[in-house]
């Protein structure tokens, strides 16, 4: 069962005072997220991530194009009892405790009365935020606020999460519970799609990510599968190598870069590699590390968003 | 239900703003001193009770009805709170009839509160309350059908402008509401056919306040006509109705850029 | 057919449906709007305005607006004096306090002095029947608006038709037609008066004046209506004089108007100004009929 599936998704804005002209902010998307992974939607800012969340709840109408979160048509609003939105830099009723706000959005699920009252307190003390239970939200920081929306996403225990941005305006240390609770949502066999732009939480995390720019898709693909294409390449540290060593050297070598004694070379064949390795040992050179070097997901991301500009 | 969820929750946040304790309690020091205003004339004490009594409650109400409710809706948006809101099973028609229903509670438990007010004033004044003091119910009740009226509009306008602006226009409807009956005439003077329908039109589409005053009648010790509970109970009803459809139908297309 | 349900559930019908439900409430506010103002016609007192006694306390409490409010009490005395006047009753207590409120309001607003003297100065069931009252309105209005003539045209009028003080009335006239702005006929009209005092010519005139100025249709009517009265007044004499001439020359007093013209005394059956029929009674004097909408008593 796909968890989310967008076809040909689309929005366009009408801008200007006589609303003439059009801005097109999500291309024709079109999207498959399996139920149980972890995905990763990506982009610079301004390129459709939050536009996309908000068509997918309604907040915003498509121009063309349709959706469907487990199945069910966008309209259907049955299927929020099974999902959860927290949107991008997210704002609560100021004059509520975090406690009294977890209530209401219990209630407003239609959960027991018994579990309106259980369950705050339990995320309430999952994310950290007891010492701040009755404490009105006008005095939250923004951390805390990030990590109540967190606690407000899981109150009726979804089966898809969808997180824009659920790292942003966090230290390392919310930003490393974060992951853990995506990780644990993860083992529990949910799922959760989320916008970012940090590439480096996408990495640890995400099963599958797109790339989104200018409101086009520009790549979909596994994670491992992205990482390994490309040519990978072997990184030679040296220290101090002799005249004839790197004469011997440059021609197999993509690059060269001298910092005072080190020099790093990239050696794009991996059989090469042998051959530098005898080299190097011939010409008594010290040998600081080897490396394969991985494209990262950096790369990926702009090679995508070069090839779209 | 999710309508009473979010009214409950709209009322806790109504009363929850300072603003509301400061009115009643003018409103409440208003009534106590008309007691003071009445020993100036003679003979007037009781109307000048009754007239500044139950013009409080409404002027009073009206500023609490305005207000927030111009509020009710704009401000989530503002606040971006409302992105939490609809992402939940709740549907946009939900949303607005829990908020309306919301502050109609906000206003019910304050216009009681200055109810009694008023009637431990009568009290005070009278030495004793007996069975035709029941009138001024009557009068409260209408006051509270205009008010739902107003709280109507404000919603509309909430949904669609900028608070400042909804306050002016939604007072503006209010006034004119009063005086609609005027307007018509003014139209009827007028010798042009078109300007006549015009104001004919106006007259049946904007709401007429001033069957729902009977403030001076009821201080003169005149009856209040019978066919007047029934009629503005329709009227306020319909009109509600229309009110809140509208704000619905404006709400649901609305989209949160 | 497919079922209610189903029908519901389309967004874009069900967006008809609710938009023809709240245009049926819409709607449906009117005849209850209705129903409430007929039922509320005889009941509706003009109470309130009676809870401010002083125009002035309320020309300060209007913040700036006295202007509107003027206007609003300008209707109110419109549709007082409307409403008394279709009920037929003889009683306009509140005419007085009203119109001076309006003025107080706003001492230019012209159209409340002067039609406003009219509605008082004319006797009842059309009036409030005081016209010193009359005179004294039109008198603030002169204060307040010194160079406007057309209030001495109404103080003499008054003096003219209600009190039947000619000398008073041309006097007026008189002081009138000195103001800037006067027309050419004020001063002639002031010597005729005085001369001649109360004359039909004159008296046409005057009501046609406010035929002619009238900006709403009962003043215009009620000048028509006297006009009518007058002209028929007029013609009345004249017929009784040809009716007297015939009889002085045959045997047989006329029996009817179709002897006359048969005689040829006249050239057609007569009629009065409303287009019905004169009658000559048994007695041989000259009426009208009783379906004529000519109402001599006016002119008592």
């Amino acid at each position: 069962m796909l968890a989310l599936e967008t076809i040909e998704l689309t929005k366009d804005y009408r801008l200007g005072f006589w609303r003439n002209r059009t801005k097109r902010a999500l291309d024709r998307l079109t999207l498959k997220v399996e139920a149980g992974e972890v995905f990763g939607l990506l982009g610079p800012n301004g390129a459709g991530k939050t536009t996309t969340l908000k068509l997918l709840f309604r907040l915003i109408f498509p121009t063309s194009g349709t959706a469907r979160i487990l199945g069910k048509q966008l309209d259907d609003l049955s299927v929020r009892f099974r999902v959860a939105y927290l949107p991008e830099n997210p704002a609560f009723y100021d004059h509520l405790t975090a406690q009294e706000f977890l209530s209401y959005v219990a209630s407003l699920f239609g959960l027991r009365a018994a579990e309106q009252r259980r369950r705050p307190g339990e995320l309430i003390d999952q994310l950290g935020l007891s010492a701040s239970r009755n404490v009105p939200l006008r005095k939250f920081s923004k951390g805390m606020i990030q990590r109540l929306g967190i606690a407000q996403a899981l109150i009726n225990d979804p089966d898809v999460l969808f997180l824009d941005e659920p790292m942003s305006g966090l230290d390392p240390l919310g930003r490393r519970e974060v992951r853990e609770v995506i990780l644990r949502l993860k083992e529990r066999g949910k799922t959760v799609f989320f916008s970012t732009h940090i590439l480096s939480d996408a990495e640890t995390l995400c099963d599958r990510v797109a790339v989104l720019h200018h409101g086009r898709l520009q790549g979909c693909g596994e994670l491992n599968t992205i990482l390994r294409l490309g040519v990978s390449t072997t990184e030679l540290v040296l220290e101090g190598p002799s005249a004839e060593v790197m004469a011997e050297l440059t021609p197999y070598a993509s690059s060269v870069i001298r910092t005072g004694e080190r020099v790093r070379l990239e050696m794009p064949e991996e059989n090469e590699v042998q051959r530098a390795l005898e080299i190097i040992l011939r010409g008594k050179t010290k040998l600081i590390s080897v490396n394969p070097v991985k494209r990262s997901l950096e790369d990926y991301f702009l090679q995508k968003v070069g090839e779209a500009e | 239900m999710r309508v009473a969820t979010i009214a409950v929750h709209t009322f806790k946040e109504s009363v929850r703003q300072k603003v509301l304790y400061n009115l009643v309690a003018f409103a409440l020091l208003l009534i106590g001193a008309s007691v003071l205003f009445g020993s100036i004339s003679v003979g007037v004490e009781q109307i000048i009770l009754i007239t500044l009594g139950l013009s409080s409650i409404s002027a009073f109400g009206l500023l609490i009805a305005i207000f927030i409710g111009i509020d009710l809706v704009s401000k989530e948006i503002e606040h971006r709170t409302i992105y939490n809101i609809l992402s939940k099973p709740v549907t946009r028609v939900e949303f607005i009839l829990g908020k309306y229903l919301g502050l109609l509670l906000t206003l019910l438990v304050n216009t009681a509160i200055m109810t009694v007010g008023f009637y431990g004033a009568l009290f005070y004044q009278k030495r004793a309350l007996g069975p035709g003091d029941l009138v001024f119910l009557g009068a409260v009740y209408f006051i509270l059908l205009q008010l739902a009226i107003v709280v109507g509009i404000a919603m509309v306008f909430s949904c669609i402008s900028t608070p400042v602006l909804s306050v002016i226009y939604t007072f503006c409807i209010y006034v004119i509401g009063n005086f609609s009956a005027d307007l018509r005439t003014f139209g009827q003077g007028t010798q042009s056919a078109l300007l006549g329908t015009m104001s004919d039109a106006l007259y049946y589409l904007l709401p007429n306040f001033a069957d729902f005053n009977v403030i001076s009648q009821v201080a003169h010790s005149q009856s209040m006509p019978g066919y007047l509970w029934l009629g503005n109970s329709c009227y306020a009803l319909l009109y509600i109705t229309v009110l809140l459809g509208l704000a619905i139908i404006i709400f649901e297309e609305r989209e949160f850029r | 057919m497919t079922s209610l349900p189903a029908l519901l559930s389309q967004p874009r019908l069900r967006r008809r449906a609710c938009g023809l439900l709240l245009l049926l409430c819409l709607l449906g506010l009117i005849p209850i709007q209705r129903s409430i103002d007929q039922r509320s016609e005889s009941n509706r007192e003009v109470a309130e305005v009676l809870f401010l006694p002083s125009g002035k306390v309320l020309r300060q409490l209007s913040l700036g607006y006295e202007g509107l409010l003027a206007d609003l009490y300008w209707t109110r005395v419109v549709q007082y004096f409307g409403r008394k006047g279709l009920a037929h009753s003889s009683e306009f207590k509140l005419l007085g306090p009203l119109l001076q409120i309006t003025t107080d309001l706003d001492p230019h607003l012209v159209i409340a002095y002067r039609f406003g003297s009219i509605f008082l100065a004319d006797k009842p069931p059309r009036g409030a029947g005081q016209p010193l009252e009359a005179l004294a309105l039109l008198h603030r209005g002169i204060v307040a608006n010194p160079d406007y003539w057309r209030f001495w045209e109404d103080v003499g009028f008054v003096y003219y038709w209600d009190l039947k003080d000619y000398a008073a009335a041309a006097r007026a006239f008189q002081a009138g037609s000195e103001r800037p702005g006067a027309m050419e006929w004020m001063r002639a009209l002031a010597a005729k008066v005085a001369a001649q005092g109360g004359e039909l010519a004159t008296s046409r005139f005057l009501w046609s004046e406010i035929a002619r100025q009238a900006g709403n249709d009962q003043i215009r009517k009620n000048a028509e209506d006297h006009l009518m009265a007058l002209q028929a007044t007029e013609e009345i004499g004249k017929l009784a004089e040809v009716v007297a001439l015939y009889n002085s020359r045959q045997e047989r007093p006329a029996r009817s108007f179709q002897t006359l013209v048969a005689a040829g005394y006249l050239r057609a059956l007569p009629r009065d100004p409303s287009g019905k029929p004169y009658i000559l009674d048994p007695g041989g004097r000259v009426r009208l009929s009783p379906r004529s909408s000519v109402d001599l008593s006016l002119l008592q």
